[in-house]
């Protein structure tokens, strides 16, 4: 059965790039300008899920991503690795926004492409955390949902997930429509082919201002938003770590271990 | 507009009593009440509460509110949220609180999105302000390389805490307290998933979460093979567990229920021994609870060395083995 899906994906700063990199400046993270954006983990991981189902089955791929300064070839990965379509919710005025204001947005924009059985979202977003928005769709849409999913196959209408539990895993049954929030362990996301990259080269974005998904000032940004960020910070950290040292690795490593013995550590 | 009035607690059981989390978010959440002079009431949702009301009461709770009823014995979100959201209508609290676990990941959203309400995943601290009696709710963000303080611009205001980042009070079973068995009628038609199966994937021995002792592994580990013998037999040693970062969980080296970190386990052992672990935020959120973080890595740059109070810089293949056959002969001796 060929399905239809829709894939929420998120341009986000590089989360792997090193720590020490992050730095905060009047309320806001700065980062070099060689710490490029990618698309966020567990969206990668997202589309990777629907790529399988894609695989199997048949069917189509919306890739939906809301935000402004997207930069083009990362966000157009989404196509160059098999999605069929993508949607830039692109608009200034998305600024200030909360998962709320996004969750609506995102919300009112699948209402628009109308026709979906699945819609994919990550488990939380690379920059921010918060792990809501995949949910708050679901409750807009009034559609079931599934988090932490790790597997996800489909049949008969209905989607079959791994969701991922403390000391193991469920199998849960949905019946669609539904949205799945994927977690790692679905597998990473597949290589783009030269076709692909060649075919999403071609290949432009539909963008949607605010308006266009039926928004009102009112709804978006700042203004749409339940909760405000009042101050973002890097508690200090004193690094002080003693390195134990030894003439090979291995004599440093025994006296490791003379040393928590001696501290009292063992 | 209702008066949003209290603060509640969203508890949850672990084999039948009061589940860790659910203390440590009483303790929490009577600071908040006392801050703002009203009740601290919290709700246990299962098949059989117990004696967890008592329980709930000696730590610190005004009300406990009880739903007893057979779809509520495993979670799942669609039964689950007819009962809090009934209670959050009925009683409009100011403020909600959950635990940043499993049942809170997946409850809380769904939750404040139906009550319209704010919501502050994974929250490390909490406090009222004395001005405008708002929650002041902080969090990391970008993968715990930062901070950031939230306040809600709509009630109520909800929460969900991480585990371990706050202390219980000490348990009075003097304390007095009402329990209220609530009216618990769960619309199955509402329900629209269904558990199929479940299935444990734990590994054998001491669980991660109660180790003292936890030998940690990351990416630059290599493989499976060393987290079952290099690993495994420090641990052993030391009647500790084994843990990883995620890389070892995603490439499949180990099961992920022994993935620490923001998207993992939180742990706070006595002793945690990072190998071959770079120390990204994402995996330090998971363990900086630890009293003691020992670093064992290759790379003298690597950010956990900012992390851990020892550390050796050469590649594990040396160092542990060493470590683990000084240790035996010291632990002897």
């Amino acid at each position: 059965m060929p399905v239809n899906m829709i894939v929420c994906c998120k341009q986000v700063p590089d989360p792997e790039a090193p720590p020490s990199v992050f730095k905060v400046a009047n309320n806001k993270m700065t980062l070099p300008p060689d710490v490029k954006p990618v698309i966020g983990q567990y969206e990668e991981f997202a589309l990777e899920a629907a790529l399988k189902i894609k695989d199997t089955g048949g069917g189509k791929i919306t890739a939906l991503s809301l935000g402004n300064s997207f930069v083009r070839d990362v966000i157009k990965k989404s196509l160059a690795v098999g999605s069929d379509e993508l949607i830039l919710l692109e608009d200034e005025a998305f600024e200030g926004g909360d998962s709320w204001s996004t969750a609506n947005a995102l919300a009112m924009a699948i209402k628009k492409i109308g026709e979906y059985d699945l819609i994919f979202c990550g488990r939380q977003s690379s920059d921010w955390d918060a792990g809501q928005v995949g949910l708050g769709i679901a409750e807009m849409l009034g559609i079931p949902a599934v988090t932490l999913a790790r597997k996800v196959e489909v049949t008969d209408g209905k989607a079959r997930v791994e969701r991922v539990i403390p000391d193991g895993y469920q199998v849960v049954e949905v019946a669609l429509p539904a949205l799945i929030i994927v977690t790692s362990g679905i597998g990473a996301l597949r290589y783009a082919t030269l076709k692909g990259i060649m075919a999403a080269a071609k290949k432009q974005p539909v963008i949607w201002k605010s308006a266009d998904i039926g928004l009102e000032p009112s709804q978006i940004g700042a203004a749409g938003r339940h909760s405000k960020l009042n101050k973002l910070f890097q508690p200090i950290k004193e690094a002080k770590c003693e390195i134990i040292e030894g003439e090979t690795p291995a004599e440093a490593g025994a006296n490791l271990a003379v040393k928590l013995r001696e501290a009292k550590l063992l | 507009m209702a008066e949003y009035k209290g603060v509640l607690v969203c508890g949850e059981l672990a084999d039948g009593t009061l589940a860790s989390i659910t203390t440590e978010l009483l303790g929490c959440g009577r600071k908040l009440a006392d801050d703002l002079k009203e009740d601290l009431s919290c709700l246990l949702a299962s098949d059989s509460v117990g004696e967890a009301p008592k329980e709930a009461i000696a730590f610190g709770a005004d009300k406990v509110y009880t739903a007893e009823h057979p779809a509520l014995k495993e979670y799942q979100a669609d039964s689950h949220i007819q009962v809090v959201e009934k209670l959050a209508k009925d009683i409009s609290p100011r403020i909600i609180l959950m635990g940043q676990t499993s049942m809170g990941r997946d409850l809380a959203p769904r939750l404040a999105f139906r009550l319209d309400a704010s919501l502050t995943t994974d929250c490390l601290e909490l406090s009222i302000d004395s001005e405008t009696k708002l929650l002041v709710q902080t969090r990391p963000v970008y993968g715990g390389n930062a901070q950031a303080t939230f306040t809600s611009d709509v009630m109520p205001q909800m929460a969900t805490v991480r585990t371990k980042a706050m202390s219980p009070l000490e348990r009075d079973d003097s304390r007095k307290g009402e329990v209220i068995a609530t009216k618990i009628d769960i619309d199955t038609s509402k329900v629209r998933t269904k558990i199929l199966e479940t299935v444990k994937e734990e590994a054998v021995g001491i669980k991660l979460e109660d180790a003292p002792v936890i030998i940690s592994g990351g990416r630059g580990i290599g493989g499976a093979e060393a987290f079952q013998t290099t690993l495994k037999e420090l641990a052993d040693l030391l009647h500790g567990a084994v843990g990883a970062s995620r890389p070892p969980a995603d490439n499949g080296w180990v099961p992920e229920a022994l993935h620490i970190g923001l998207t993992g386990k939180i742990v706070a052992p006595d002793i945690y021994i990072a190998i071959a672990i770079s120390g990204a935020s994402q995996h330090t959120a998971g363990c900086t609870g630890s009293k003691h973080i020992i670093a064992i890595n290759k790379d003298p740059e690597a950010n956990i060395f900012r992390e851990a109070e020892l550390g050796v810089v050469g590649k594990y293949e040396d160092v542990v083995p060493a470590l683990t056959n000084k240790l035996k002969e010291l632990l002897v001796g």
